[in-house]
Formats: structure tokens, C-alpha cells, sequence
């Protein structure tokens, strides 16, 4: 039996993915913690968020929780969600500029620029809301099961944009081709929501469950 | 390819059960708001919408079990419009699971309660339902203006203008019924929904009307409509949400099967 912890830094409601995970966890613990040694003794962490990329940042900094973030992605598997995925990066354009935890080397930027370049985009709707689909760059021990081009869950008008190819893990149509998932040895990251993308999300809880955290 | 054009059923609740008539050959009770939310996820339904109708305010605690539960065991995105006027009654709906709350009243009464919410929340969970009337005469301009209380109460505002603003402040979705057309099986009113899709940067939610699956296809082709929100015609079983996306997919909408 291993246990998963989902990092309570008071960004947004922890109810949905608790519920979602534990849909999958079989006999492995989930819990939501915001203790660092609870977090840093789970076998897995799951790293959420929603909201603006300012107050994530000074929650994590507050709570101490951003070093505990850094630790697991040194250490074990970690899974960022939407808001947890941008903060990986080294910056986000949102709030006139905030600098993030570096994890990931790139960084996060609004839709408005890259669609305004996208001439045969149309008129795409900010945020960028609903059920579209998850093309998988290579093979990931996280996509096991899951239909290459299966639709997620997204809401978000910010995206990653990170500096090397390598990390992308998968891209997903929005005006031009945005990264959709990163990922790098043990952290696997997620701009949509697996918690509210029924049969698909539920897949990659699971796989995630399973994940030794290496690719 | 790309982003899907979403269904959403939308089920009315009064003191936590599912009125208005939902009625499944198969199903064990049919005013159970989460088994009822449960046949839609598995019929694919991109999201559910409860409406609270509940009249008498000890009663809305009701509602927040609800999510609570449904969010246990359906993962889809949930809104919850309904008698929503504080910060805090937006925080217990989140915190039990919600997606997304939609903001009706309160937003005509105190448009700065939308920024608020906005600011707390993020603009992703804040929905501004608008209920609009067209008002102009036969020969003038098509005009259309905001109605509350159900669609009784003119406020003289333009629904447009409405819009825009309700976006300004940090609305990250319309929800939009044209109370002419609600319950009338007629379509939705395409004309609103159209100039408010060209009008507003976020997604718009065409709402009243639907008598059938065509209706449907002309929100998101000639209303413009990012996603089609529909009642009675899931509810009686005439159709299934499937079949609503078989339809559409068959028109050339990108849907999520």
C-alpha cells in the first residue's frame, strides 16, 4: 500500500481530485495535507492550483511549501495540475511578471499574443474552455490506456511554453500548438484537469497511481 | 480539429431534489438529483448545470450536499447558478465540489459583486447568467434587454452592453437565456445569441428554447454558440445527450464522443 499526498497551499478547492483520486486509488491512501512532513513521507504528490499565478506564488512562499515542492520534484513522482503545472516553469507572464520555482525551464505566457499570430485561427475564445484534445508526443509510462488524441478538461488563458522540445509530453490545438503536458524524469504536469475529464482523467489518475516515476 | 462545442443538461433543484419533471425508463427515482447527474455522465454530457430554485434560505444548505455528493462520483465540471449573492455562498459551492457558479441577481443588483468574485475566485468559476427579452418592435432594430425574477422584471438594461460589461468585470463565461424563447420547444433565439457570441472574448452558453436536436446544431452554427445548454428534451428521455452529439457530430460540429 503507498500513499498520495495533494499539497493544500490555499489555492482552490482540493474536494474534486481528493474525490477523483480516490475513485482510482484502490487500497493506496490519498490525503490532502498542507504539513511538509506528511507530504515529503508520501510515496506520491500531487501538486493543484487554480486562481491567479501571483497568489499561488506567495501562498507557496508563505507556507514554506514552495522548498517541499522542489524536494518532491527531486525525489519522488510528482503530478502538477493547471495552476501546479505553470508554477513549475521559470516565470509566468500573469501578474506583470512573477517569477516561478524553475523546475522546468520556460515559461508561461497569455493566448492573446500567439492566437493574434495564428492567421487562420478564427476568433478563439479566452479562456480557453472545455473538452479538447491531448496529443502525445512519445511513449510515457502516463499514457498507458489512453487514446493518443483523447479529449481533457481545460480552463486556462495562460499556457507553458518550455524551452526544450524534450519536455513536452504532449501538444494540443488552441490557435497554434500549445504544450499541453510536460514532463521530465519523475514530474509529469497537466494543464487540464484529469479530476473533471471523466473516463481519460480517471485513466491518467490511475496510471498515475501506479507510476514509479520513471519514463 | 480541436476544441469541442459542448452539451450541457441543466437540471432545476428545489430543496435538493430534481424538479420539473426528469423522467428515465430505468431509473429508480427520478427527483435524485445525483443519480440523475450520473445518467448524464454516462450518456456524456460535457457538464452539468443545477439550477437552485429553492425558495426559503435554510434550505440552500441543501444544495451544497448535493454537489457534494454528485462531485464525489461524477468527473465532469458542475455549475451552480441559483441565489447566489455573497462571497461565502460562492466558497461553500467551490468547496464542495462546484466547478463553476453562475450569477444572475446579484449581478444586476451589485455588478461590482461579479468583480469580487472575479478577484476571489479567478474568472475560470465565474459564470454571469443573463436572462434578456427582446424589446424592440417589429420594424425598429433588434434590441434586447436584461429581465429578472424569471423573466418578469424589466431593468432597462441592454442586454449587449450588459454583456460586455459583466465580461469587464471578470466573467469568464455568459450564460445566456433568452426568456422569450425558455420552455417554448421554438429554438433559441439566434439573433441574441449571435451579436452576443461576436460581442464577448469568453465562451457563451446558448440557453432556452431547445425542442429538438436541430435546434441544438443552429446555437453552434448560425448562434455561434461555444456550448448548447438544453432541459426537457434530455429529461423525458426523448433523447439522450449521445444522441444530441451524433446529431451534431453528423452537422459537422466537433464534439467530444
Amino acid at each position: 500500500m503507498s500513499s498520495i499526498a495533494i499539497i493544500d497551499y490555499g489555492m482552490g478547492n482540493l474536494h474534486s481530485i481528493a474525490k477523483a483520486l480516490e475513485h482510482v486509488a484502490g487500497r493506496n491512501r490519498v490525503r490532502v495535507s498542507s504539513e511538509r512532513d506528511d507530504i515529503l513521507a508520501a510515496d506520491r504528490v500531487v501538486f493543484p492550483g487554480v486562481g491567479a499565478i501571483r497568489d499561488c506564488m506567495s501562498e507557496l512562499q508563505r507556507t514554506g511549501l514552495d522548498e517541499v515542492v522542489m524536494d518532491v520534484a527531486r525525489s519522488k513522482p510528482l503530478l502538477g495540475v493547471c495552476l501546479g503545472m505553470q508554477a513549475l516553469l521559470d516565470s509566468s507572464e500573469e501578474n506583470q511578471g512573477i517569477p516561478c520555482l524553475g523546475i522546468i525551464p520556460g515559461r508561461v505566457q497569455h493566448f492573446t499574443e500567439s492566437i493574434g499570430q495564428a492567421a487562420t485561427a478564427g476568433r478563439l475564445k479566452i479562456p480557453h474552455m472545455g473538452w479538447n484534445q491531448v496529443q502525445q508526443q512519445g511513449t510515457h509510462p502516463m499514457w498507458r490506456d489512453i487514446r493518443d488524441g483523447s479529449r481533457f478538461y481545460f480552463v486556462h488563458s495562460y499556457y507553458v511554453a518550455p524551452k526544450a522540445d524534450t519536455d513536452v509530453a504532449a501538444t494540443t490545438p488552441y490557435g497554434i500548438d500549445f504544450a499541453s503536458v510536460i514532463a521530465r524524469d519523475n514530474v509529469f504536469a497537466v494543464q487540464f484537469h484529469p479530476e473533471k475529464s471523466q473516463h481519460a482523467g480517471l485513466g491518467l489518475l490511475s496510471n498515475f497511481v501506479n507510476w514509479n516515476g520513471e519514463s | 480539429m480541436g476544441l469541442a462545442k459542448r452539451i450541457i443538461p441543466c437540471l432545476d433543484v428545489d430543496a435538493g431534489r430534481v424538479v420539473k419533471g426528469v423522467q428515465f425508463v430505468d431509473i429508480r427515482d427520478a427527483g435524485d438529483p445525483v443519480e440523475i447527474a450520473r445518467r448524464y455522465d454516462e450518456q456524456g454530457a460535457d457538464e452539468i448545470t443545477f439550477l437552485d430554485i429553492t425558495a426559503s434560505s435554510d434550505q440552500r444548505e441543501t444544495m451544497v450536499h448535493v454537489v457534494e455528493q454528485v462531485a464525489g462520483e461524477v468527473f465532469i465540471p458542475l455549475t451552480v447558478g441559483g441565489g447566489i449573492r455573497e462571497v461565502a455562498d460562492i466558497r461553500r459551492l467551490l468547496n464542495a465540489g462546484a466547478d463553476k457558479v453562475g450569477i444572475n441577481t446579484a449581478a444586476v443588483s451589485k455588478p461590482e459583486f461579479v468583480r469580487e468574485a472575479a478577484g476571489r475566485f479567478g474568472s475560470q468559476c465565474i459564470v454571469v447568467s443573463i436572462d434578456a427579452r427582446q424589446v424592440s418592435n417589429a420594424d425598429a432594430p433588434l434590441r434586447w434587454e436584461i429581465f429578472t425574477h424569471g423573466g418578469r422584471k424589466p431593468t432597462g438594461i441592454d442586454a449587449v452592453e450588459w454583456a460586455q460589461r459583466m465580461v469587464d468585470y471578470g466573467a469568464g463565461e455568459i450564460l445566456l437565456t433568452s426568456m422569450d424563447r425558455d420552455g417554448t420547444r421554438d429554438g433559441f433565439d439566434l439573433a441574441l445569441t449571435s451579436i452576443i457570441s461576436d460581442t464577448v472574448d469568453v465562451p457563451v452558453i446558448a440557453s432556452g428554447g431547445v425542442g429538438n436536436l436541430d435546434h441544438l446544431v443552429d446555437g453552434v452554427l448560425r448562434g455561434r454558440a461555444d456550448a448548447v445548454l438544453a432541459a426537457s428534451i434530455f429529461h423525458f428521455g426523448e433523447f439522450t445527450v449521445g444522441e444530441a452529439k451524433q446529431h451534431m457530430a453528423a452537422a459537422g460540429i466537433e464534439v467530444r464522443l
